[in-house]
């Protein structure tokens, strides 16, 4: 059967099989290959794509039911050379590890962004729980969503200043935003036995 | 050894603030990722590419009679159908496995697991080659099936490997480590003794990214080139050429960007050998990739452990000794990848963090109709298994003694100054400050203001628990006089070159899933060279391209690899000493280094950075005798002793008592990896293993009908936590470095994965305690939570 639809912009027009899913067709008929495929269960979510700006997983959909649809992959998020803020807040907040999950999640995060522009904690929880990450645990995926809601024009110049050199390690410390009984624990803690300015070299 | 930096810090950071070295750094792979420019396995198209699927066996063990695959070679699109009995002929049926046994490759006399190879379809397209499968007609004779490893060395139980020759029973291995004799005089003179059964179920990694391979063999070269999901490129090569016959200089191995690997991806499984096959005998590329309940159902299973745990100490506290008999299911071929001395890993670690007068473990493996495998994900060769052991005991004993589980523990813990501390089972702890770590976490998690809520919550019937471990790691093997794989030492290479214009290439053996090794390696080049990272490329992942090496896994990347890197850099930063001692014409010894440059002692303005003495090198300038035209070096590093990484994680619990459902409120983890070259990834790497230990303390599990059919084989039905079943991590840190690493760096990869699910089951145990329960076994569903409420036997699942 023939099928037309709008990925990431241009119009694309094939002659597939009626089974033929919406994941194989991007991957190995488009040569898009951003998209992932992770379980057949339509329970890990590294397959997302947005079809007319919603999140679907593209290993349960058909790609005959997105004919005349608009798709957007990853591969499409950038606009010019220009990344999207979430591409952006990723990077910024270390909220991907092996890179697998990592479209799903950031296409979601799009989506969610453009309904909600300022979403709670819950809210991007609950944005991305049909989506299955091994490696960050989450939390980094949360606050790179954040980053993104908080830069929506992206990276400007004063957070261009990539690392924090001050941030080298003490001897002791803690890594999350700590809470007020977190900062004086933190405070309260000997220094080390080991001189510290052998261990911040 | 050195110890740490000998040369002098510097500010270490460029313009835009970056620094020169150590310290958070956003990675250097993530602008290809984020594009969706990453290159995985599946992402590999070859010119002319064949597809593979494999046919599995449906039921757990059987004879095979017949196989007809007549009507699959004539499915339009089909190549190629390869059975057990073609592989016979090739000398392929049965591959070597990591444990100095055989595994099948497809099965040519009996199925021993539900899900193992039976045949490979070789087709146009993945379409055609699936369709084909539905066409294989197997007549298979069925046989009871060993489902119960307690079961495995009962008189009449099945024989699963019957084909080795005199075998007439299941038992693999038996292994001990520490002192019966000693320790059992201290358990007899004891005021108090617990006893446990306590279960790791079994469990597995599932990498986002299955398992798969794109062989390509060229017939005119003779030379084979695989493209794998494999965390060990470097063994898989020496491997392959031990199997397929394939001289080793013809043989590439490429691990591309790999999606996860958590230990899934260290052995060598039948698929890659039959997409070799493929190609060879079609003479085209040959690509297979699992789907995901394949990757369940068949590739390597992680722990499995039935443990008996008895734990002695005074009555008032003080812990004398611990013992423990093993019984380890390895399934149906003993394939678990570790060091060959050590059959059950590293499990004899199992003393923990206390300072004990004697402990004794022994380990029996046997054989079941079960997928093979044990080490994996990441366990750190079964310290996953050594952890929770220990931290449940500890915590049963504070129950027995009415003390606080916390109190029990700073009471216990091996002090600063104990260190180096030899353990009562041959480990030397390398270094130490346990005390500190778990005051941190305690602090962090405002532990009495905790206990005060859980009091008054309990007194309106609310169900709220707190869970502590503690923990002590072994990683970073290994030293090549005790630790190899399959007769390979377990060391790793590292080549550094610096171009004449200053930018460098460093190229290693370890091979990253994830763990953003093109980041925290150029960070080492960076700290010991002062060429800042985004000039330092880093190689890996080809063999054709890099240096020998036993790959990453067992939290080895850093505490290997990563030293072997630092010494990499400290041999060219010694060879520009004496390039620019020639420009600057003085003498070596008259040179002093700060970061990124060599100047004369007395007058700093005199000198000469890196790149310029790269230039030099490279150049026309008169070198000293026995200084080569380069900037180059070479080291492969063999360490000394492993890494011990500690770490203490407080977890809080609420239990719903009307449905048993776990909710984990909040989770304090302070590690401690020594050394720490890039906060972020670590804090990453802690957060993934965390939510590891929430899956396998509350959802994860492989676990079988009577029949041996696998119940675990879906996304649907293991069950990986989400977004909305883990806490917001709070993460401290204490660094005691390691005293014998040239960085004193110890790995972190594991810790958390190690660590976190006794914190959780302790939290629930804690939480349940009104009820008179003091153990309970992973996962802690709410079938089984709410069965251990009503008092009612434990459900399944």
């Amino acid at each position: 059967m023939q099928i037309t639809m709008t990925v990431n912009g241009t119009d694309v027009t094939n002659e597939i099989e009626p089974r033929v899913l919406l994941v194989h067709y991007i991957r190995d008929v488009l040569r898009l290959t951003g998209t992932h495929w992770g379980c057949d269960t339509s329970n890990c979510g590294t397959c997302v794509v947005l079809m007319d700006g919603q999140p679907v997983k593209s290993c349960t959909v058909l790609a005959a039911m997105a004919d005349g649809h608009a798709i957007t992959t990853v591969e499409g998020l950038a606009t010019g050379g220009t990344l999207d803020p979430v591409q952006q807040g990723f990077m910024e907040e270390h909220g991907l590890q092996c890179g697998f999950c990592t479209p799903g999640m950031m296409l979601t995060a799009r989506a969610l962004l453009d309904v909600n522009p300022h979403p709670s904690d819950t809210e991007i929880r609950r944005a991305i729980s049909g989506q299955i990450c091994r490696c960050t645990g989450y939390a980094t995926i949360v606050r790179s969503v954040h980053w993104a809601a908080d830069h929506p024009a992206g990276l400007t110049e004063a957070d261009a200043a990539g690392g924090d050199p001050s941030a080298l390690d003490d001897s002791a410390g803690t890594t999350t935003e700590p809470g007020a009984a977190a900062a004086e624990a933190a405070q309260a803690i000997p220094a080390a036995e080991t001189e510290p300015e052998e261990v911040t070299a | 050894m050195t110890i740490l930096q000998e040369h002098a810090p510097n500010p270490a950071a460029d313009d835009a603030g970056r620094p020169i070295g150590y310290g958070r750094l956003q990675r250097k792979e993530d602008p290809r990722f984020v594009r969706g420019r990453g290159h995985y396995v599946d992402d590999i198209t070859l010119p002319g590419m064949l597809h593979g699927a494999i046919l599995r066996s449906p039921v757990a063990h059987a004879r095979l009679v017949s196989i007809d695959t007549s009507a699959a070679l004539a499915h339009p699109g089909v190549v190629a159908v390869i059975t057990g009995a073609d592989l016979l002929g090739l000398g392929l049926a049965w591959a070597p496995t990591l444990s100095a046994d055989v595994q099948a490759v497809l099965v040519t006399d009996k199925v021993r697991f539900q899900g193992q190879e039976v045949a490979f379809v070789v087709a146009e397209d993945r379409y055609a080659a699936r369709d084909a499968l539905e066409l294989i007609e197997v007549d298979y004779d069925v046989l009871p099936p060993l489902v119960d490893a307690r079961k495995a060395l009962d008189p009449d139980a099945p024989v699963v490997r019957d084909e080795m020759e005199g075998r007439t029973d299941n038992h693999i291995f038996d292994w001990e480590a520490g002192n019966k004799a000693e320790t059992d005089a201290v358990f007899a003179a004891a005021d108090v003794v617990v006893s446990q059964e306590i279960v790791y179920p079994r469990s597995h990694p599932a990498p986002m990214e299955t398992c798969g391979a794109v062989a390509d063999f060229d017939a005119v070269t003779g030379k084979l080139t695989l493209y794998e999901t494999s965390q060990a490129p470097h063994a898989h090569r020496t491997l392959f050429a031990m199997v397929a016959g394939i001289p080793e200089h013809k043989i590439r191995i490429v691990s591309p960007d790999i999606g996860g690997g958590f230990g899934n991806k260290v052995g060598i499984y039948p698929g890659y050998i039959l997409a070799v096959v493929g190609s060879i005998v079609t003479g085209k590329p040959v690509k297979w990739m699992e789907d995901r309940s394949e990757n369940l159902m068949s590739t390597s299973f992680a722990r499995d452990y039935i443990m008996q745990g008895e734990i002695a100490a005074t009555k008032d506290g003080k812990i004398l000794a611990v013992r423990t008999s093993v019984l380890a299911d390895h399934g149906a071929f003993n394939a678990t990848a570790q060091p060959t001395k050590y059959p059950a890993g590293f499990f004899h670690i199992f003393t923990g963090s206390y300072d004990l007068q004697a402990a004794h473990c022994s380990v029996t493996g046997v054989y079941t109709n079960k997928a093979p495998g044990g080490v994996a994900y990441a366990c750190s060769f079964r310290v996953t298994e050594a952890v929770y052991l220990i931290e449940r005991l500890v915590d049963i004993l504070a129950a027995k003694l009415e003390v606080d589980p916390a109190e029990l523990r700073l009471k216990n813990l091996i002090k600063p100054e104990q260190f180096p501390y030899p353990n009562k089972t041959g480990w030397e702890y390398d270094s130490g400050n346990y005390e500190r770590a778990l005051r941190l976490s305690m602090s962090m998690a405002g532990y009495d203001d905790l206990r005060r809520e859980q009091r008054a919550k309990r007194d309106r019937g609310e169900l709220m628990g707190i869970g502590i471990s503690f923990f002590t790691e072994t990683v970073g093997a290994g030293p090549r006089k005790h630790m190899d794989i399959v007769g390979l030492g377990m060391n790793d290479g590292a080549e550094l070159r610096v171009h004449p214009t200053g930018k460098a290439v460093v190229r290693i053996s370890v091979q990253s899933q994830g763990q953003g090794h093109e980041t925290t390696f150029a960070q080492i080049v960076a700290e010991e060279i002062g060429i800042p990272p985004e000039d330092i490329d880093v190689v890996h992942g080809d063999t054709d391209q890099t240096p020998f090496g036993l790959g990453t896994y067992g939290s080895r990347s850093t505490p290997v690899s990563g030293a072997a890197v630092a010494l990499v850099a400290r041999k060219v930063r010694e060879k520009a000493r004496f390039i620019a001692a020639a420009m600057l014409e003085t003498r070596p010894e008259d040179l002093e280094w700060e970061k990124g440059r060599w100047f004369v002692k007395g007058d700093p303005s005199v000198g000469k950075t890196i790149a310029e003495i790269a230039m030099g090198a490279y150049g026309t300038v008169a070198l000293p005798e026995g200084i080569d035209g380069n900037l180059d070096a070479e080291v492969t590093y063999d360490p000394p002793n492993l890494t011990f990484p500690f770490g203490a994680y407080i977890c809080v619990v609420d239990v719903d008592p009307g449905t048993g459902h776990v909710a984990v409120r909040r989770f304090v983890a302070v590690d401690d990896c020594g050394t720490r070259i890039n906060p972020m990834i670590i804090e990453g790497q802690v957060h993934g293993g965390l939510t590891d230990g929430v899956g396998m303390a509350l959802m994860q599990f492989i676990e079988f009908d009577e029949s041996g059919n696998n119940l675990g084989g879906s996304f649907m039905d293991y069950l990986i936590p989400t977004a909305m079943e883990v806490p917001d991590w709070e993460t401290g840190y204490t660094v005691t470095p390691s005293p014998h690493h040239p960085i004193g760096a110890k790995g972190i990869g594991e810790s958390a994965t190690v660590g976190s699910p006794p914190a959780i089951v302790n939290a629930v145990v804690d939480a349940l305690s009104p009820f008179g329960i003091t153990h309970m076994d992973m996962p802690c569903t709410p079938a089984r939570v709410w069965a251990a409420i009503q008092g009612r036997p434990r459900p399944p699942i």
